[in-house]
């Protein structure tokens, strides 16, 4: 991002009072001409991943040697994640809103020269269509965009979150401001309560009671009473919080500010998980500009109200994300749970009032103050208010993060938003609220995405993660995915997660294997059952949840593992064997020397076969053939076929 | 005085006990292993978890740490409360086989045998803590605590090495419930002949 010391350049400017952030949003708005040309280079780490400081980099040189540092403002800019990962790196060309995606290095020239100077688009470089193959040039037409009510991911994308004044000319603090200057931290707390604002990090609870829950345990101990913001999120496949922190970090401290005042906080904390460098990196930057200019510390915004905020860094513990763990963690302690029948909002942190909310949670607080708890009570549907971003992978073609009201079907997410799965298939189940959550099958992809509607299938909202799964996908081996790494993430502390959860992942050990019965079945139910009741916290007691959701919706792919031996989805490496059709192999060797093991064997354009006592099933060849030749098939079948052959 | 029902038998608690010191004071049984009137609950054992009801609402709860409220409606030996403490045993048995007290709890909840695999024959540690909480709160020298996470806890002393913070007070070994502590002296304290050597330095 912007390489310059900002901080250094606000010493002289700090801002006394509401009407004076209001003067400086003007100021930096009258600095932008918006005729002016913008190229924006999406810094997400999809985005990186694919190269996008090459591109970046590429770009600067092609702009430098064209000579049109004049004209384009500022040279380049990068900014949080724009969203559509799978289409990464994304080059945006404002103010025409130009969406240019897969752009390589080798691209920058012919965009500064196409687009810059003769004012056309790259045409190849633009999203086409997947149905008529018509190319889309601007990102609001782009049916991935389209269907998304961008509002907490309002800013990302067009700011540079390593500058504060891009913020505040977005409108950043203007909701502090309004706080500050006509609200009493009573209203503030009722507006919370009134949008109906639910905890976006999982369970749901609703914001405002929470923090009216506060205010009644500080009447009864007094202050200190502490802020906090869980930016521990350990999802597999999840990362909403880490790209909100990413791309706009302001939104989630003015989201802890508003809070402060509400309550009488002076001392905040945001635990971000260690490896979140660059979240920790931009929201530390941010909280120095913020500070500098009089937003954040003493007297904010020239009022007698003062609240800093300081970030703790987590070591990498997935259970640190529960509320009781993550306290113990910043106390110093081993992030273990403790028992929570006092509520934290009573007893949190140091054993004093404390108010815990998600990433997400904060960075929608501005929005209600700013639009009104109407107007937010007016988005989504009764009891599940606003949007939520969820973060899309696995089989479906447009992977990325999305933003959308509640109630959204989960068919529309994925099929409309997301594409599909590749290949057009319908999806098999989609696994929603991370290990914690469940499966949902596709008979039931009409089902409204809200927290209710979630948990009545048997799954839940959990902070956003929505992984995509097609009939490759084997409902077995995706238990075992979730209960190994629960199994790694247990504290220890208490024994039905400590030990129940290997127990019962070595149950499902066996079904891969093909061994197991059907009482077998109704046992791991039960131990599962034994786990969600007697786990200390939420980590254990939501743990079974994908095996008890699977085992619900999928019986029989469960059933046929161990009744006929047989992995319907050909994932159990003990269950299937691969071979090769006569008919289809062009003999192209393609395969043979690939295979790790060197078990296909054949000449040149002639059929080639696999030496079953030699394969680790490791499924190389299955990929590696370009004429879909490699086929799966279960054991019995293999042994029935060469039996044929030699009779 | 607080009142509330455990088995649907109507009992008197006081401001700020525990569920499971009511049900002690009228003599109705919950089995427990981590938890010792000399230390805080700490939570780790759950074998003396109850369910609450209240119509068709249902939540299991840990007794030792669930405050008394007026009007709470205890079941102590439902189905689901007999669910998890028959696992808990079941797994402990190969997790701890050598314990006596756990093959005695085991049997009392109709576990015979487990069907998981064991490891060490000789195992008795359950790793309820109550020796860590006991040197950390009763004695106040902190010369053992939890190593390690997860499946891979063990109960130690820093660095594995024989420390010096222990004041050979044998506390651990006497809240043990399991006998398991005794095994594990010379782990804290150093094998005598090195102790000796020790001192004399």
């Amino acid at each position: 991002m912007a390489e310059t010391n900002v901080a250094q350049s606000f010493t002289e400017r700090r801002l006394g009072s509401a009407a004076d952030l209001k003067l400086y949003q003007e100021e930096l708005l009258a600095q932008k001409d918006p005729q002016q040309a913008e190229v924006i280079v999406c810094y997400g780490t999809g985005c990186l991943a694919a190269g996008a400081e090459q591109v970046e980099a590429a770009l600067k040189e092609a702009l430098d040697q064209a000579g049109l540092d004049t004209k384009v403002r500022p040279l380049i800019k990068t900014t949080g994640c724009r969203g559509f990962c799978s289409r990464g790196p994304l080059v945006v060309i404002q103010p025409e809103g130009l969406f240019y995606q897969k752009v390589k290095a080798s691209d920058a020239e012919e965009i500064v020269q196409t687009t810059l100077v003769e004012g056309q688009p790259v045409e190849r470089l633009l999203y086409q269509d997947p149905q008529s193959g018509e190319p889309i040039p601007r990102e609001q037409d782009i049916p991935f965009y389209k269907k998304q009510h961008r509002l907490v991911l309002g800013r990302i994308g067009s700011v540079d979150p390593t500058d504060i004044r891009e913020s505040i000319a977005a409108g950043a603090y203007q909701a502090l401001a309004k706080v500050l200057t006509g609200m009493s931290p009573e209203d503030v707390v009722s507006e919370v309560e009134k949008s109906g604002l639910r905890g976006r990090g999982g369970a749901g609870f609703p914001t405002g009671r929470k923090w009216r829950g506060a205010l009644k345990a500080i009447e009864k101990k007094g202050r200190p009473v502490y802020v906090v913001c869980n930016g521990d999120e350990g999802d597999p496949g999840a990362f909403m919080d880490c790209m909100i922190m990413e791309g706009d970090p302001h939104a989630v401290l003015e989201g802890m500010i508003i809070a402060a005042y509400a309550l009488g906080s002076e001392q905040g904390y945001i635990y971000v998980r260690h490896e979140y460098p660059v979240a920790i990196k931009h929201l530390d930057l941010a909280m120095e500009q913020a500070r500098s200019l009089g937003l954040l510390g003493d007297n904010i915004l020239g009022s007698d109200f003062c609240f800093d905020l300081r970030i703790n860094r987590g070591a990498g513990a997935f259970v640190c994300g529960e509320s009781t763990a993550l306290f113990t963690s910043i106390e110093g302690l081993a992030g273990e749970p403790r028992p929570k029948y006092v509520r934290s909002v009573e007893e949190g942190l140091w054993g004093r009032p404390t108010v815990l909310n998600n990433v997400e949670s904060w960075a929608n607080v501005p929005l209600i103050i700013n639009n009104g708890a109407d107007w937010f009570a007016g988005i989504g549907v009764p009891h599940s208010t606003g949007t939520k971003v969820f973060s899309l992978v696995g089989k479906v073609n447009n992977v990325g993060l999305v933003e959308v009201p509640m109630g959204t079907s989960l068919v529309e997410i994925i099929e409309e938003i997301g594409g599909g799965v590749p290949g057009g298939e319908p999806f098999k189940a989609v696994q929603t609220g991370g290990p914690s959550g469940g499966c949902i099958p596709y008979s039931l992809k009409d089902v409204p995405v809200d927290y209710d509607s979630l948990s009545k299938v048997g799954s839940m909202m959990g902070s956003g993660g929505m992984i995509v799964m097609d009939e490759r996908d084997c409902v077995v081996d995706v238990a075992r995915y979730f209960l190994r790494f629960l199994e790694e993430e247990s504290c220890g502390k208490c024994i039905p997660c400590r030990l129940g959860l290997t127990r019962l992942r070595e149950m499902l050990d066996d079904f891969s294997k093909g061994k197991g019965t059907e009482k077998d079945v109704e046992e791991i139910e039960s131990l599962g059952e034994a786990i969600k009741d007697g786990s200390l916290c939420a980590l254990g007691g939501s743990a079974p949840n994908p095996v008890l959701t699977t085992l619900q919706y999928f019986r029989d792919e469960y059933l046929a593992h161990i009744n006929e031996r047989r992995c319907p989805a050909g994932i159990c490496k003990e269950l299937i064997s691969y071979q090769i059709d006569q008919e289809a192999c062009t003999g192209c060797r393609t395969c043979a020397r690939l295979c790790p093991q060197e078990a296909i064997s054949g000449e040149k354009k002639k059929p080639h076969t696999i030496d079953q006592d030699k394969c680790i099933q490791c499924g190389i060849c299955l990929e590696s053939c370009n004429f879909g030749a490699v086929q799966v098939i279960s054991p019995a079948l293999v042994s029935q076929k060469s039996q044929e052959a030699a009779s | 005085m607080i009142e509330f029902k455990i088995n649907d038998q109507p009992v008197e608690a006081q401001a700020g006990w525990t569920v499971l010191d009511t049900a002690r004071q009228y003599g109705i049984h919950i089995p427990t292993l981590c938890h010792h009137e000399a230390v805080e609950p700490s939570g780790n054992c759950r074998l003396c978890v109850v369910e609450l009801r209240d119509g068709d609402w249902s939540k299991v709860v840990i007794s030792c740490m669930y405050p008394v409220q007026d009007g709470l409606q205890v079941y102590t030996d439902s189905d689901r409360v007999k669910n998890v403490r028959r696992w808990i045993l079941e797994m402990l048995l190969s997790e701890c086989p050598a314990s006596s007290e756990i093959q005695r709890l085991a049997q009392e909840y109709g576990v015979e045998q487990t069907r998981f695999a064991i490891h060490d024959p000789e195992e008795d540690c359950i790793l309820c803590g109550l020796c860590v909480r006991t040197c950390k709160e009763v004695v106040g020298v902190s010369a053992i605590s939890m190593v390690g996470r997860g499946v891979h806890k063990v109960i130690g002393t820093p660095y594995m090495m024989p420390s010096d913070a222990c004041v050979a007070c044998g506390s651990c070994v006497t809240v043990c419930p399991t006998g398991a502590m005794r095994r594990r002296l010379d782990l804290v304290r150093g094998e005598p002949k090195t102790r000796m050597a020790h001192s004399a330095v």
